[in-house]
């Protein structure tokens, strides 16, 4: 039983750390077997729902990668963006689906977009956006993507999601998870993220030269 | 619903990611198929959290932490990218060739 949902019900939770391998058994036990798989003709709602979504998120990446207009693939960005935070949704991961909003849509891009007009990326219709290795890029990405399906349909074949299980992406379950289990993970991701920012002050001052000097 | 469509999806936003990395010449749209990349594997990790039902909710968790990293990243490489424009006043990563061997 999963210990938070223990705890909800009033019962002890079992004590799990951190590293603790046990806590996964349950998980690994999963077996991967054709008897136990719904086939794929029954297709479900949210698969649908799941399909239509992805295929907006990967129209809208392509175009992102292929638009010869920089703000353009900015604004693609965010709808490739978003169209994955409806696919968190889908999947039940609400919390994480509102943090991608709120990180991606919100700061992110708006930083690249400073980023563009700082380096004062020509606005508008360009035609020489893509290097010279464009075409050894569309074969890597091509064969990545064939070697990725074929490996994934191979291995992945019969692996079926529950997604009736009430609340495992919600805000109080993953709070529960970050501020229990990964509390000190997230402490050292605070760090990291200072130093970033003391690093990217450090890097963009004008009065302070590469040798110290002012 | 099956894995298999949230890890199919996955991998098309990776390898789209990685045609756009090796195929821009801006920095700026560099990072953004970065962005893609990082987002294609997110979903992978959140498809397998909620696959496994894992008690610690690892997946969702280092979902989260990715994001964050994402931040640190974009903010620090926008930070490269501003201080090599200052410098050599271009984002066009095929003048930035300093380090390429002599022909």
């Amino acid at each position: 039983m999963d210990p938070y949902r223990a705890a909800a019900a009033g019962t002890r939770p079992e004590r799990r750390g951190w590293l603790s391998v046990d806590a996964n058994l349950a998980a690994t036990d999963r077996t991967v077997h054709a008897a136990d798989a719904p086939s794929y003709v029954d297709v479900t709602g949210s698969e649908i729902v799941f399909v239509l979504i992805g295929v907006i998120t990967l129209g809208a990446a392509l175009l992102c990668v292929t638009s010869r207009n920089v703000v353009r693939a900015a604004l693609w960005l965010v709808v490739a963006l978003g169209g994955l935070a409806g696919l968190y949704l889908v999947l039940t991961a609400e919390l994480v689906a509102i943090v991608q909003i709120l990180i991606y849509v919100g700061a992110v891009v708006v930083l690249l977009l400073f980023g563009l007009m700082v380096t004062k990326a020509p606005i508008g219709h360009q035609p020489d956006l893509n290097t010279a290795n464009r075409p050894v890029a569309i074969v890597v990405g091509v064969a990545a993507f064939g070697l990725l399906v074929a490996a994934l349909i191979d291995a992945f074949r019969f692996a079926y999601l529950d997604l009736d299980v009430f609340g495992q992406g919600s805000p109080e379950t993953i709070g529960r998870a970050l501020f229990g289990s990964w509390v000190l993970p997230f402490e050292v991701l605070s760090v990291l993220l200072l130093a970033a920012l003391i690093g990217a002050i450090a890097l963009t001052r004008r009065d302070v030269g590469a040798d110290g000097r002012r | 619903m099956h894995l298999l469509y949230p890890l199919i999806v996955s991998a098309g936003l990776f390898s789209i990611g990685l045609y756009g990395l090796l195929a821009r010449r801006n920095l700026v749209l560099v990072l953004m198929s970065v962005e893609l990349m990082l987002g294609a594997v997110s979903l992978n990790l959140v498809a397998f959290d909620v696959w496994l039902t894992d008690a610690l909710r690892s997946g969702q968790v280092l979902t989260l932490m990715v994001i964050a990293l994402t931040a640190a990243e974009v903010g620090l490489g926008l930070a490269i990218v501003l201080q090599l424009f200052r410098q050599r006043a271009t984002s066009s990563i095929d003048d930035l060739d300093t380090l390429t061997e002599p022909r």
